[in-house]
């Protein structure tokens, strides 16, 4: 019987793939890599690829992957997938656009008001409430 | 008394509003279940992510993220606030929002800056009004939560952090507890709480890393934050149904009370008319 390595492909949305393989190759970011059983511990990049998996049955899967990073240990592979194509300009601009949505969300910002403030008129608003449900509840009997 | 018209009318309006409440609380039970299971679809990663970052800490002892560092002289804070992007699910966002205030106080009595991101239109809604100071913000992310949207807003906080712009970061969210509790939470995500470690797999071998230690961590470190925020907004989206479904439940319920009242009302009004009529008719009779 050939020997296996257990693949797990997970990406922070789902688990992708859970399963036995005799081999696993990957899209590593210095090169292809091709994982079997009792691979030597290693850590390392992914980028944008195709994730084949030898499973023990002599069938072949494949995922796409669009980068992410890649845990080996002996008897185990675990693909950490991104979700999303990442790059440092593609975050850069991510990011200049979160920034641009919190102006605009804030674009017609009234006065400026105080914690202090606005809690007070919270918890105003929250008594009055209260007193509503209170009344409420007085009118049924 | 009120003519019996007129309450036909108040009868019909209230079962308007029973039918949309109905309605909105029978879509909201139906994709508890959705997102419960994207609650779970997600923590794999988160757990797989903290297996490999505790044994990367224990590897390279020599070398300390900026991320794990405590730095004792808090002058700034960070919060990354996951608000609902609807309303009508009851005090969900404002008994949240309350905490958090208080929080807030408990800060700039200390003298520390508040910078915040906020997740979520009711989020915005409200920080509008406040002056605190926002750096990102991300909004209509709908039932199922992208984590593509969310790494833009993520990044602005963490490059703060690097910088030293920025001494703590905390997520705030609701908690799924189950369908009738949810719980506001405010974690702290940087600097790194020490991550539980496994003592099972106490062992002496090292990876091999491909570029370094140094780079890879960076790269685990901010895909695990990310995947904490994630999970987060994807748990918010679960407690933002379950707040829906029960507050328009008794919303349909209330409904339901003053439908019976208005009709008793109706019932009376209309007994009186026809008690009216027959007295009027008895008179005229006798009169005659």
């Amino acid at each position: 019987m050939a020997s296996t390595i257990h693949c797990d492909i997970v990406s922070a949305e789902s688990e992708l793939y859970s399963g036995e393989a005799t081999m696993v190759i990957v899209p590593g970011e210095q090169g292809d890599l091709g994982v079997t059983p009792k691979h030597a511990p290693l850590l390392t990049r992914l980028r944008a690829g195709e994730v084949r998996i030898q499973t023990a049955d002599g069938d072949e899967e494949h995922f796409y992957v669009s980068g992410g990073l890649l845990e080996i240990q002996p008897n185990v592979v675990t693909v950490l997938s991104d979700t999303g194509q990442r790059a440092a300009d593609v975050d850069e601009a991510a990011a200049l656009e979160a920034k641009a949505a919190a102006e605009r969300a804030l674009a017609d910002q009234t006065a400026g008001m105080e914690v202090a403030e606005a809690q007070a008129q919270l918890a105003q608003a929250m008594a009055q409430l209260a007193a509503l449900e209170r009344f409420r509840k007085k009118m049924k009997h | 008394m009120a003519n019996s018209s007129e309450i036909v009318g108040q009868i019909k309006s209230v079962q308007n509003t029973r039918k949309v409440t109905r309605a909105l609380e029978m879509v909201s039970a139906s994709k508890i279940r959705k997102a419960q299971d994207r609650m779970a679809a997600s923590r794999p990663y988160a757990r797989m992510m903290r297996q490999v970052i505790s044994h990367l800490s224990q590897a390279s002892l020599e070398y300390e993220h900026p991320f794990t560092q405590v730095r004792d002289d808090v002058k700034r804070v960070g919060y990354i606030i996951v608000a609902t992007d609807r309303g009508l699910c009851g005090g969900l966002n404002n008994n949240m929002f309350r905490q958090l205030l208080g929080e807030f106080k408990q800060w700039q009595d200390q003298g520390v800056e508040i910078t915040t991101v906020i997740i979520g239109k009711k989020a915005a809604q409200f920080f509008k009004r406040l002056n605190v100071h926002v750096s990102a913000s991300t909004q209509d992310l709908g039932d199922e939560p992208q984590l593509d949207q969310l790494i833009g807003s993520i990044k602005v906080v963490l490059d703060d952090y690097r910088e030293q712009k920025l001494d703590r970061l905390f997520v705030c969210y609701n908690e799924f507890v189950n369908t009738m509790t949810q719980k506001s939470r405010f974690d702290q995500l940087l600097p790194l709480p020490a991550i539980e470690e496994d003592t099972s797999s106490q062992t002496n071998w090292d990876y091999l890393y491909e570029p370094s230690a140094e780079a890879l961590l960076d790269d685990f470190l901010t895909r695990y934050i990310e995947s904490i925020v994630y999970q987060a907004t994807v748990e918010n989206v679960a407690s933002e149904h379950a707040a829906r479904m029960v507050a328009m439940k008794s919303a349909s319920d209330n409904a339901n009370n003053l439908i019976d009242d208005l009709r008793l009302m109706y019932n009376k009004a209309r007994q009186a008319a026809i008690t009216q009529e027959i007295s009027e008719i008895v008179g005229g009779a006798s009169a005659v």
